[in-house]
């Protein structure tokens, strides 16, 4: 049926090439789109011999949105609100990835205190983003409690993120030159936040007995789904899954944004790529986050929180608005679609360490005030062709596994 | 019959009614159990809005799933694929028939035994059965039709076959003590005390037996780290995956009845039954009788309670690991664990 495709430069056989032959012992199954293990919409045309893969072909495009097409017809203070549907298990790290590519188009430097803020709600989102994966994963593979246990400190995170940005899921919390809201933040911003802090690593360390000694969580991780170090950097595999594949490269360190040079935390680095290794890394980069979390409020400069309305791509406070007259024009510059605020002609990327790996928005303008074009670089798009390499000659477990420590958003890989 | 008079007759059938409602009322605790242990082992609330506690919530759960819409897939086999979820239930309620589950007692001028039959071939007899319910989910699987029931059926064979094999060795050790196929007569011999200060339970003499039948009978009862025939997430549901409304219910119902029975057998078997330790039931009376129908009562409720415990603690293992487990590690313990006794049996008076 399927060719093993041993020639990687082969052109993979079209769907519909798949033929079923009443005399071939082997059966097609389809893994997905709609699969309990899937956790969104993705589809795995699985060959198999009794329980063994005999190759695996990933198809795209379950829960494509047309995210990249809606940018085109959005200011580019409404597009934040698409971005944060992408990866929705770390709105923030969506939204500042996008934001600090405009904010490269417009030339802004935004203030210390708004990339200290950046920081600490994006390693909140890698948090979150981290629980979830470490938690479906360990659903899938039958510890159903950890999940729940995770849950619960995600739980108080939304609570923190509702505190401070009024929504709990998508945040869409930043715009040019700094945050949506022109108050500062809450005065119970920060003793919440400490809490928060306070309450993971208990979680994380319950979480590590459960599961990091456990003979049957060892038995179905490790040497299950082996990424060679070579293969991650052919497939441009990035983040979680690259580190544990033996390379140390985290774009916080090797390409600074956001302020992240001014933060002192580890890379940790797994040994042969296993689904365990990624299990490990991503438990350790937890820890790491919460290192830099309260470096960030230990260091927590003073100052205003946006750019100034001068800069005109920020909305001038209300009290100016509804005061003088300058205030009411900036308000209009910045709001009218026929005015607004232009971005040079141009193009921008800056690329970001995602929760998943490297994400980056590829933002051309033409001097409107949206993007001409926006492109996305998700990180599970390229983490979904590793797939087959890792399943073929497995058991059908393994795919649960192997799927679910590559962490596959369909929101991001479809888009 | 078999000179029976009516009054032998009444108290059989009586004996039969009870049993039968006492596991079905133990299959509704059951199930609202499971929801509100794993509830409370994860930090949740559980289901507590149908009646007080949440205690009806079993009740809204039954008739929710009469009035779900029966489905019948129009690829399916249907003779079997009806009959699969009978075939699941009916030999697990079967097994608790030769279970001793209290003192015996004098009334109508007769002895009373609290068991249903006390066979002589008692545990071949359970074995039987079990056996039984395995082809409930291999034809439940194999009727269905269709790719992810086939696959959990194959399972389900394939691993019931091999941990049948392991219990069926571990419990040798435990008929070459006590010299009987007999339930009641494995009760009794595990009466008295060992050593003065333990209780002569199985447990004592025969830890790796107990041990193995244990682990056996998590995959036997198709509980998580074996739940594989059904594994949700790989498997969508496995074997039931085409089932809908009660057909679908009478496969959990059949599964937490051989959660009972097995609980209730772990207990006569290697838990002394219904004897209570340092206690001599018999000169209490009726409140004998009545102690040790607690005391059976506590001891599979303790099994049925660590049937909930490791569900929601352990991940569940891969098909090669399973197979492994059973062939490569119970098997030969339990053939070791065999000649250990025998060697025993032979040195000791």
């Amino acid at each position: 049926m399927i060719e093993q495709m041993t020639d990687m430069t082969a052109e993979p056989k079209p769907m519909h090439e798949f033929i079923y032959d009443p005399d071939d012992q082997r059966m097609l199954l389809n893994f997905g789109p709609s699969h309990p293990a899937t956790h969104g919409t993705l589809r795995l045309l699985l060959e198999l011999d009794g329980e063994r893969i005999v190759d695996c072909v990933p198809e795209i495009g379950y829960l494509h949105h047309g995210f990249e097409k809606l940018g085109e017809y959005r200011t580019y203070n409404q597009t934040v609100t698409i971005t944060d549907r992408m990866n929705y298990l770390s709105p923030m790290n969506n939204n500042l990835a996008y934001i600090l590519s405009v904010e490269q188009l417009f030339g802004i430097q935004v203030t210390k205190r708004a990339e200290y803020l950046r920081v600490i709600l994006a390693e909140l989102s890698r948090i979150m983003d981290h629980l979830i994966c470490i938690g479906t994963h360990a659903m899938d593979l039958g510890a159903f409690t950890v999940l729940l246990y995770f849950i619960r400190e995600r739980e108080n995170i939304y609570n923190l993120f509702e505190l401070l940005t009024g929504t709990r899921l998508t945040i869409s919390y930043v715009r040019v030159g700094g945050f949506a809201r022109d108050r500062d933040i809450p005065d119970a911003f920060f003793p919440m936040l400490h809490k928060v802090l306070a309450g993971l690593p208990a979680a994380i360390d319950e979480v590590d007995r459960l599961l990091s000694h456990n003979k049957i969580y060892l038995d179905r991780t490790k040497e299950v789904g082996v990424l060679s170090k070579e293969d991650a950097a052919r497939y441009a595999v990035t983040g979680p899954c690259l580190r544990a594949s033996a390379i140390p490269w985290d774009l916080r360190v090797q390409h600074p944004y956001s302020s992240y040079e001014d933060f002192e935390f580890d890379i940790p680095v797994g040994a042969i790529g296993d689904v365990y290794d990624r299990y490990l890394v991503r438990m350790e980069e937890m820890r790491q986050s919460i290192r830099i979390i309260q470096q960030a409020i230990a260091h927590f400069p003073d100052g205003p929180l946006n750019v100034d309305s001068d800069s005109k791509v920020m909305l001038p406070e209300k009290k100016e608005v509804y005061g003088s007259i300058e205030g009411l024009i900036h308000q209009f510059e910045v709001i009218m679609p026929n005015r607004g605020s232009r971005a040079p002609l141009g193009e921008a990327y800056v690329p970001t360490e995602a929760p998943n790996g490297e994400l980056g928005y590829f933002i051309i303008s033409n001097q409107g005030n949206g993007p001409y074009r926006f492109r996305v670089r998700p990180p599970s798009f390229y983490h979904f062709q590793v797939i087959p390499l890792l399943l073929r000659g497995r058991l059908l477990s393994d795919a649960v596994s192997v799927l679910s420590s590559l962490n596959i958003i369909a929101g991001e890989l479809d888009r | 019959m078999f000179g029976m008079d009516w009054i032998d007759l009444g108290i059989l059938l009586t004996k039969v009614m009870l049993v039968i409602a006492v596991n079905f009322l133990i299959l509704m605790i059951m199930e609202l159990a499971e929801r509100r242990v794993s509830a409370f082992m994860q930090d949740r609330v559980g289901p507590n809005r149908v009646g007080p506690f949440g205690l009806l919530q079993p009740v809204a759960d039954g008739i929710k799933f009469l009035f779900k819409e029966e489905i019948t897939p129009s690829q399916v086999e249907r003779t079997l694929y009806w009959l699969a979820p009978a075939l699941v239930l009916v030999p697990a309620l079967l097994t608790f028939s030769v279970i001793p589950f209290g003192m015996s007692f004098s009334a109508f001028g007769r002895e009373i035994t609290l068991q249903i039959a006390d066979l002589q071939v008692g545990l071949l007899f359970i074995f039987a059965l079990v056996s039984l319910a395995v082809y409930g989910t291999v034809l439940g699987g194999w009727a269905a039709n269709s790719k992810y029931p086939l696959l959990g059926g194959l399972r389900a064979s394939s691993q019931m076959i091999s941990y049948e094999l392991s219990i069926g060795m571990s419990i040798i050790g435990v008929l070459m003590l006590v010299g009987s196929l007999r339930l009641s007569e494995v009760v009794a011999y595990q009466t008295g005390s060992l050593f003065t200060i333990l209780p002569r339970w199985n447990i004592f003499t025969q830890p790796l037996g107990f041990l193995i039948f244990l682990i056996a009978s998590f995959a036997e009862t198709n509980r998580l780290p074996f739940d594989l025939p059904e594994t949700e997430p790989e498997l969508v549901g496995g074997y039931h995956t085409e089932y809908s409304s009660m057909k679908f219910a009478m496969f959990f119902m059949g599964e937490y009845i051989a959660l009972i029975t097995t609980s209730a057998l772990l207990t006569t078997l290697f838990l002394g039954g219904w004897d209570v330790p340092w206690v001599d039931e018999a000169a209490l009376g009726s409140w004998g009788v009545l102690l040790s129908l607690a005391a059976f009562a506590v001891k599979t409720g303790f099994f049925l309670f660590l049937f909930l415990w490791v569900r929601w603690t352990l991940p569940r293992f891969r098909f090669d690991q399973l197979m492994h487990l059973g062939w490569k590690v119970l098997l030969p313990l339990a053939i070791v664990n065999i000649l250990a006794t025998g060697l025993f049996l032979y040195l000791a008076p």
